[in-house]
């Protein structure tokens, strides 16, 4: 004979291994004083180009340095030492995303509090990142003009998840016919709100208001974590 | 395609809550999926076959309560459900809402065990 199985309550995050190491590296994050922001985006958007471009700018000013993940090859890490900035690649193998354990373990024995920025920089896909904190202050995700306005609308969840998009290789809008009222349309319709910033890693051109909103961040977040140091 | 990892992650949860209760195995697990979590429902049943073989979950069921997104409408002053992830604005008054209420749950609720 066989019993009625027993019904047992449980409640507990399926990600909880992963948001628990999240927010110990957001802890730290702040402790140490540095800005952290990752990147999401489909392969080919340009993320290490506009990674590239960014700390090359903020470097007259600020000590940046970046983590790169890739299924295989470093070589965005070898590109992007270029910049001069100190960068780690993190391999994942066969998996299609970061998590925050694979960032913590990356960061070993690197002291960030000589770092005024940190950028992440995900596995190129536009799904699987949505579901992971990494312990960000600040989460990007880009779009290209060459992969049409109506991404959002594709994949919203992403989208929603991000704090910001970047619209990069507006050098091609023209080229692509690429209607930047639309996208921004589509963007604010799954994500109402969110700041946009059109830009070309190629020509410059959107670079200073992009570096300029990041310097904000920095300098707001910095304010409100002395302002919790005196409380 | 993340979730494989998704259903290895239940999995282990599953098996650690057998471990603190007495039981011989598990027979179903509950999950509340909400439809801004990420993961795909079709994918994580194939996936969940596979990561329970060779545990005391081989066999077992996953049963899925999809959660809708819910938002919060600041004119209404309603809790509002969305119909669309593509369009986050009150379905009544037309107004763009970021104030999400629900819909990015991924959770284990519950579990059957068998003595």
């Amino acid at each position: 004979m066989s019993a009625a199985p027993r019904l047992v309550e449980v409640r507990k995050n399926v990600l909880k291994q992963n948001d628990i190491v999240a927010r110990a590296l957001r802890e730290r994050f702040r402790k140490a004083g540095v800005y952290v922001i990752s990147m999401v985006s489909a392969p080919g958007t340009g993320k290490t180009a506009l990674l590239e471009r960014t700390l090359i700018l903020l470097q007259l000013q600020f000590r940046v340095a970046a983590l790169v993940g890739d299924l295989a090859t470093d070589n965005d890490a070898k590109r992007l030492a270029r910049s001069m900035a100190p960068v780690r690649q993190i391999t994942t193998g066969t998996i299609c995303h970061l998590e925050a354990a694979m960032v913590e373990k990356a960061l070993e024995g690197w002291d960030l509090s000589t770092l005024d920025f940190l950028f992440v920089e995900n596995v190129g896909n536009l799904v699987c990142p949505s579901s992971y904190d990494l312990g960000e202050d600040l989460r990007l995700v880009l779009l290209s003009v060459t992969e049409g306005e109506d991404k959002p609308l594709k994949y919203p969840t992403i989208f929603n998840s991000a704090d910001v998009a970047v619209i990069t290789k507006m050098d091609l809008a023209a080229a692509t016919e690429f209607d930047a009222e639309l996208a921004d349309r589509n963007i604010q319709a799954v994500r109402p709100g969110m700041q946009i910033f059109h830009v070309s890693s190629k020509t410059g051109a959107g670079m200073e208001a992009f570096v300029g909103y990041l310097n904000s961040r920095l300098t707001m977040q910095r304010s409100t974590r002395i302002g919790t140091i005196s409380s | 395609m993340h979730e494989l990892s998704i259903a290895m992650s239940i999995v282990e949860l599953a098996e650690e809550e057998l471990a603190l209760r007495s039981g011989a195995a598990i027979q179903a697990v509950h999950l509340k999926l909400g439809r801004l979590s990420g993961v795909s429902r079709e994918a994580l049943q194939s996936c969940f076959a596979m990561a329970c073989s060779d545990s005391p979950l081989a066999g077992s069921r996953l049963i899925i309560e999809e959660i809708p997104v819910t938002i919060h409408c600041s004119n209404c002053v309603e809790t509002r459900r969305l119909d669309s992830i593509q369009f986050f604005c009150c379905p009544v008054c037309g107004l763009a809402a970021s104030d999400i209420v629900s819909g990015k749950e991924l959770e284990v609720v519950a579990l059957e065990i068998l003595e």
